[in-house]
């Protein structure tokens, strides 16, 4: 049952919620560890694996392999071709979903109950029988190269690439996992075979499932699905840190509105002032609602479109991320409010009243995450992945109203540092200096 | 006025049992109509107004108003402040948003359940009672500019795209683009879009979506009290733009652009959209768009230019048959590495020549179908996007029992429908081909000066 209750005084308006999913932990025959929520009223099932360590582990020189490899797991798998892999899934009616990542290879699959364990075989046979034709390893490459080339030419593209290499040059973090025209084209069928044993592997596996399958029933399937897969893949990268130099680079490009990525070094999940860094950002520059940076760029300056912060928790490094579109003669402006906001937050903190503010609707939009069996699938993932309690869901609002302005003052004035702000700037901006 | 009807989703035929939200339907005496989409698994609801009313309706010269109207809704209104609405949202723990299409402007709040009475109370008060300063005007229309930069501007294939719809309509305001002409966007102002507002807004011009977590009498009870009040507006019109006359001339364009890195062609037919009690050519024509271009490796245009021949890295062919007027039938094909953009567009049209010969593989179509039938399974997991097609298939002339009809309408679709379909709509008279490449790409050799 995915029902979620709400235990507070519902008369005022602010919410403190608290939301209560039952999700059980299932432990297959084979010992693969997944979360599941029992959710019968639809006749499908919504299962979400993510391999942790993504297009970092790419080996050295070989960028762009588990990119590749990825859009070539259901280009053919043991008896089948890639024309016959989809005829047999467009028959199943079923959905598998790839997604590769800095930190982890996800797969997004939904079942039809009625098809459920034909559906499942499928997929293995996709992971551990991938058959890697050269036939087919051309036909995405070719896709993958396209892609590259069309990138090169976008600026929020350029404006992402520049800003990961600009903080973390050669780390695995520094370049775009897709790798460039040259090391695409370079990559063998060893060379993706390798990468799929690096990081689709039982060592590094988290499962969630939501939907109408009983956990009996989950534990075989695991181990049917994932059962077949190596042991261990490879090492996990190094962690690296954001330098603390202030920084602005200016990328040229003949476009009429120019894009910019900003930040400097972040928070981990695992801080103890974590809940109020991330109260913070929420309320400072949080897309939920209204921020203050919103108010300050958008609403009363007209000088965007939309303006966003996010805190960012990567496996190994952490960052304050942002980002603003604004036209050429405005994005300096634009970057000066910026600054200016970053000072007065890490100076001041929030008040009182966006501090309570920001708690209830954070409180009050929790519950409403999980209202289906794909993104509760998704969330219980996430929550493993960052080492949260099988119950965290009924504290969370907890932790959240527990923050004071005290904490947040603290916090801002340790997290936020205008000096050490790194933008990366791609268009053609009026009046910016560039720092030599 | 009494509940009109209540009915559970039809099911179809095949051997899924197939779960649909239920729906109950309801107008007011203003002419609001009312639409119930239950999913009592979480305690959440999505609350939308639409109105039948988008960029289509725009006078001339005015382009992107419907779509500024939007974002000027956000402000003051005779009982609350400007940004309140979203303040009051956000508190409440919800969010909101609003969108703009060629047929319809949509406003909804995603809330929990017991907060339907508070959004209500607020849309209500915006349906009649704008209330904007001339101060709004300037930032929020800067606002819409740097939007159009973002979305268009900066995006050859954007840009080509509003190129080629403005030569597929000769007439017909399709043509005009959602966002605006840049040049019109700087000049519109506070009368424009109170005019608008005038013109367009009321309960008669609106549909309520209640979708989730709500009893739909007390949902009706609801918009009794909130949007019963609000009169009616005289000045709302049925829809009647004016029509495209005949095209008697196949449209070609080339445009360049230095930032196109992969160049592709874009052929589009002009199409007959889905018209109420009577949807069985577009779903035939939604059906070729699947058999068509549907997935690479199964889909005709994939097998013979991507797999059989390796002419072109990516094929797709599009159809939306929810729209008011007549709509737009699309074929693409991306050239692979030296290919060039004639050779690829002869490539497409040979396939699509053989296609008809050789009509519809069965095979093909019964996956297809199983497809669509499992959609409807999928989709049930997700009640705002059950919403949201509810909302646009009314706005677009459809009625409530046409959108239950449509997906057995699409299962008793043949393969002699789908080439039928295809004879009828793949006209070059009245087609635009389009061509997208980097102006270094040009097929001719310029002579040194």
């Amino acid at each position: 049952m995915i029902r979620i209750i709400f235990a507070a005084c519902l008369a005022t308006a602010a919410l403190p919620a608290r939301a209560a999913v039952d999700i059980v932990e299932v432990t297959s025959p084979g010992g693969i560890t997944a979360w599941l929520v029992e959710e019968p009223s639809i006749p499908f099932v919504a299962l979400e694996i993510r391999f942790q360590g993504g297009s970092s582990l790419d080996a050295p020189g070989k960028r762009g392999a588990i990119n590749l490899m990825s859009g070539l797991l259901e280009e053919g798998a043991g008896d089948l071709d890639a024309t016959g892999f989809a005829t047999a899934r467009e028959s199943l009616a079923a959905s598998y979903d790839f997604d590769v990542f800095r930190d982890g290879v996800s797969i997004s699959a939904r079942f039809l109950t009625e098809n459920r364990d034909e559906a499942a075989a499928l997929l293995r046979s996709a992971l551990v029988e991938t058959r890697f034709d050269d036939v087919a390893i051309e036909r995405v490459r070719a896709q993958v190269i396209s892609g590259i080339r069309s990138d090169a030419n976008d600026p929020n593209e350029i404006a992402r690439r520049s800003f990961a290499e600009l903080n973390f040059g050669d780390h695995p973090y520094g370049s775009a996992e897709t790798g460039t025209v040259e090391s695409v084209s370079a990559l063998t069928r060893d060379d993706l075979i390798a990468a799929r044993d690096a990081v689709i592997a039982r060592d590094r596996i988290f499962v969630g499932a939501a939907g109408d399958i009983t956990p009996e029933d989950l534990g075989v399937l695991l181990d049917d699905l994932l059962g077949g897969l190596p042991a261990e893949g490879a090492p996990q990268i190094e962690a690296v840190a954001v330098p603390e130099d202030g920084f602005l680079e200016v990328v040229e490009l003949d476009v009429p509105q120019s894009v910019a990525f900003f930040g400097h070094g972040g928070i981990s999940r695992e801080d103890p002032d974590f809940f109020p860094a991330f109260l913070l950002n929420e309320s400072f520059g949080g897309s939920g609602r209204q921020s203050r940076l919103s108010d300050e760029v958008r609403e009363k300056r007209g000088l965007t479109y939309g303006i966003g912060t996010y805190l960012v928790d990567y496996d190994h490094a952490d960052m304050v991320l942002g980002q603003v579109a604004s036209a050429n003669d405005r994005m300096a402006e634009a970057i000066a409010v910026v600054r200016d906001e970053w000072a007065r937050v890490a100076e001041m903190g929030l008040s009182e009243e966006e501090l309570a503010s920001i708690k209830t609707y954070l409180t009050g939009a929790y519950p409403l995450r999980f209202d289906g069996n794909g993104p509760i699938a998704r969330i219980m993932v996430g929550m493993q992945m960052n080492g949260l309690p099988i119950d965290y869901i009924n504290t969370r609002n907890d932790k959240v109203n527990a923050v004071t302005v005290e904490d947040v003052k603290r916090v801002a004035a340790r997290l936020y540092d205008p000096d050490a702000l790194r933008f990366v700037v791609v268009g053609q901006p009026e009046g910016l200096l560039a720092t030599e | 006025m009494a509940r009109i009807f209540t009915f559970v989703a039809a099911l179809f035929a095949g051997t899924i049992a197939t779960q649909a939200a239920e729906i109950t339907t309801h107008t007011l005496e203003n002419g609001m109509e009312i639409v119930v989409l239950e999913d009592h698994r979480a305690p959440v609801v999505v609350h939308m107004v639409w109105y039948r009313v988008g960029s289509a309706d725009e006078p001339r010269g005015k382009s992107g108003i419907a779509h500024f109207l939007e974002h000027l809704m956000f402000k003051a209104t005779d009982e609350l402040e400007s940004g309140e609405f979203s303040r009051i949202v956000a508190e409440n723990g919800g969010s909101d948003n609003a969108f703009t299409s060629y047929d319809y402007t949509g406003y909804f709040q995603r809330i929990a359940a017991d907060r339907l009475d508070l959004v209500m109370d607020m849309e209500a008060s915006r349906m009649d009672g704008l209330a904007l300063v001339p101060a709004d005007i300037p930032p929020e229309r800067e606002v819409v500019i740097e939007e159009r930069n973002q979305r268009t501007e900066n995006s050859p294939g954007a840009l080509f795209g509003e190129q080629r719809r403005a030569a597929q309509f000769l007439n017909h305001p399709y043509g005009t683009p959602i966002i605006g002409w840049k040049h019109e966007a700087h000049d519109l102002s506070l009368e424009d879009a109170m005019d608008f507002y005038a013109e367009h807004y009321g309960p008669n011009n609106a549909i309520l979506i209640v979708a989730g977590d709500a009893d739909p009498d007390e949902v009706i009870r609801l918009a009794e009290t909130h949007y019963g009040p609000i009169a009616a507006n005289p000045n709302v019109e049925v829809r009647e733009r004016v029509a495209e006359p005949p095209q008697l001339a196949e449209r070609r364009l080339v445009m360049e652009d230095p930032r196109v890195a992969q160049p592709y062609v874009v052929r589009s037919y002009l199409a007959p959209e889905r018209d109420s009690g009577n949807q069985e050519q577009a779903a035939a024509l939604t059906l070729l768009a699947e058999v068509l271009g549907g997935t690479g490796a199964t889909s005709v245009l994939g097998q013979k230019l991507e797999f059989d021949r390796p002419i072109s890295i990516y094929t797709s062919a599009f159809y939306s048959g929810r729209s008011y007027d007549d709509t737009t039938f699309g074929l693409v094909i991306v050239p692979g590495d030296g290919v060039s953009l004639q050779d690829a567009e002869a490539a497409l049209d040979g396939a699509v020549a053989e296609f008809i010969e050789e009509g519809v593989d069965q095979e093909q179509l019964d996956r297809i179908k199983m497809q669509l039938r499992a959609a409807r399974i999928y989709e049930a997991d997700n009640i705002s996007s059950l919403a949201r097609r509810y909302g646009a298939a009314l706005t677009s002339g459809l009625t409530v029992e046409d959108v239950e009809a449509w997906p057995e309408i699409l299962q008793a679709v043949t393969g002699e429908d789908i080439v039928a379909a295809a004879k009828d709509v793949f006209i070059r008279e009245n087609a635009v081909t389009g061509w997208l490449r980097g102006p270094s790409e040009t097929d001719t050799v310029e002579a040194t000066q």
